[in-house]
């Protein structure tokens, strides 16, 4: 009896430093909400405050002013294509790989694991410059790399590749091959095999690999601003960045602008929370 | 259907299958070799044209004189580079602030997310919803998370200070020196604990439960239990987690850009950030790129070192 009562006091305590320490993610967030509302006036004399008036006016400004909904569109196109990409070709690279037992297949999937602890930063500048020479035509029409949604979402392909492939292998090491050797024997070639048999059983990877993927390259800032320079091509990280010059921040618009950007990231959030803690458990797992 | 005609109609000879069967397999295997080349062929495509072409280039181009655009006419210059780069006392400054603030992250994200894990691992009845707040601001870039900061702590902190006749504690720390490490070492923990504190809840999930059992039974305290089991047992989350926090660390450039932008006077300037300064503001893409392979040799370094100090100690029950 003692026992119990102890337990639930400690689970009681426990709850109660639990919510205080939410309220260290909560509370940054509810300022810049709070304050996103509140007149020029009120802003810059008191931060701490209730809105004296609820004002939208900074709302349609900000929107306008980073276009928010062909950010959105950009993003969504972006990220969007990206990690199909990933997901398709990630998959069937590291189910070869893992499949095919020769030091060729190890050399090559070490090389993948390897190139993760290249920092961005070192192949920025020849990259850059690398896909700047891939143009073909001029004009409106010309085939480019930089300053193209493709183009971007080329590199982020290439890059999203080591992780990807890491994940998979990982994962198709633990599945066992009896059902790709009857598929075989059902007379079903490789091509076959792998998008009837193989790939659907990958679902759990699949979903932990888009998941990393998509909060991965939707946060992604500096490569997108290397890549992409037409501002009607602007991702939401590039479109929200211009709201901080140098100097003068007009806190009105950039609060306005920071809560619209948060916005998808937490329907996102609410929506797939299980599957993007889940996943994220998968994933340091197997590392 | 053909063959299986074949070999009723004409019994072989021995040899004669075993040269057949040779040649099948020989075919086979070549196809076999086909397949595997045709399935990797996409992902080699995109990886060595966005990473290995540039990274093997960007090795060479820092030897040379390279200015940046074409490499036609480009003069190998040796060690030039390098030696531009050591005595750039910005950049050894740069790569002693990364250092700094690695080893703050380290401490703080790894502490901070193993206590979070043990707190919603223990039998609270909100412990899902907890987790799932604690983990949030890792779904926000380290861009944003800094743009909302900076209004924390140079707007929100100046009127606290007032408020609360705490001046000395509370005012704008993005413009001192001493605070704007700290202000960077906070949003880079208020974006990753969340992370490793899964992480860490992974690893104390797989700990069995007879093991911790058995323990009780045995009468330790809840303090033993933590030093003699659950420490020992969590040694493989802990070298993935101070691995992932270091490795993020010493590459960290979104929060540095948003936060304090190398300010006050150049003083946050990490590493990343350096190179990125060296090649686009100053156009010395040469050197930057020299900058660029020393930052990758020595996170290389430490985080290999790390992972195998740590992974020495893991045990198995």
């Amino acid at each position: 009896m003692s026992d119990m009562k102890m337990s639930t006091k400690k689970s009681i305590t426990g709850a109660i430093v639990g919510w205080i320490l939410s309220l260290m993610v909560i509370g940054p967030v509810y300022i810049i909400v709070i304050n996103s509302f509140k007149t020029r006036g009120q802003i810059f004399s008191d931060q701490l405050g209730w809105p004296e008036v609820f004002s939208f006016e900074f709302y349609s400004a900000a929107a306008k002013q980073m276009s928010y909904l062909n950010s959105l569109k950009n993003s969504l196109i972006i990220v969007g294509i990206s990690v199909v990409f990933i997901v398709l070709i990630a998959s069937m690279a590291a189910w070869a790989l893992a499949r095919r037992n020769t030091r060729g297949s190890r050399i090559l999937f070490y090389m993948f694991l390897a190139t993760m602890l290249i920092p961005f930063q070192a192949v920025m500048i020849p990259l850059i410059q690398y896909f700047n020479s891939w143009r073909l035509g001029s004009g409106d029409f010309a085939f480019k790399m930089i300053d193209s949604r493709y183009g971007l979402i080329f590199m982020n392909i290439g890059f999203g590749m080591s992780l990807s492939i890491f994940l998979y292998y990982g994962f198709v090491k633990s599945v066992p091959l009896e059902m790709e050797e009857s598929a075989k024997i059902d007379g079903c070639n490789q091509w076959s095999t792998f998008w009837q048999v193989v790939f659907p059983n990958l679902l759990p990877i699949t979903v932990t690999v888009a998941i990393l993927n998509v909060i991965n390259y939707w946060n992604d800032y500096l490569l997108p601003s290397l890549v992409l320079r037409k501002p009607a091509l602007r991702t939401i990280p590039l479109s929200t960045f211009f709201f901080f010059g140098e100097f003068n921040i007009q806190w009105n618009l950039a609060l306005a602008g920071l809560v619209m950007t948060i916005i998808p990231v937490i329907i996102f959030y609410l929506l797939a929370q299980r599957y993007i803690i889940s996943g994220v458990m998968a994933g340091a797992v197997k590392g | 259907m053909n063959d299986s005609n074949n070999t009723v109609a004409r019994p072989l000879a021995d040899t004669d299958i075993r040269q057949r069967l040779e040649l099948y397999k020989k075919k086979k295997a070549r196809r076999s070799r086909l397949t595997f080349f045709l399935f990797i062929l996409p992902a080699l495509l995109f990886f060595a044209n966005v990473v290995l072409v540039p990274f093997i280039s960007g090795i060479v181009y820092s030897f040379t004189d390279w200015g940046g655009f074409s490499f036609a006419g480009s003069q190998f210059t040796g060690l030039e580079n390098y030696r531009t780069a050591f005595s750039d006392a910005r950049f050894v400054q740069s790569f002693l602030f990364s250092f700094k603030y690695a080893f703050a992250m380290l401490v703080l994200v790894n502490l901070i997310g193993f206590s979070l894990a043990l707190l919603v691992s223990s039998k609270i009845k909100t412990k899902n919803v907890l987790r799932s707040i604690y983990f949030m601001p890792n779904m926000i870039g380290g861009l944003i998370l800094g743009f909302i900061w900076q209004f924390i702590f140079s707007k929100l902190f100046v009127q606290l200070g007032e408020v609360l006749g705490a001046e000395g504690a509370f005012f704008n720390w993005i413009i001192d020196e001493r605070m704007a490490f700290w202000s960077l070492v906070i949003v880079g923990v208020w974006q990753q604990a969340g992370y490793a504190m899964i992480i860490y809840i992974a690893g104390l999930q797989s700990i069995s439960t007879d093991v911790k059992e058995a323990s009780q039974i045995d009468g330790a305290s809840w303090g033993r239990q933590l030093r003699h089991i659950l420490l020992p047992l969590m040694v493989p989350s802990f070298t993935i987690n101070m691995f992932l926090t270091l490795s993020k660390a010493l590459k960290e450039y979104d929060i540095n850009l948003a936060l304090t932008n190398g300010g006050p006077y150049g003083t946050t300037e990490m590493v990343a950030m350096n190179v990125f300064q060296t090649a686009y503001r100053f156009n010395d893409f040469a050197e930057a790129q020299a900058k660029a392979v020393l930052f990758f040799l020595v996170i290389m370094v430490i985080t290999l070192f790390q992972v195998n100090l740590t992974s020495r100690r893991e045990v198995s029950a």
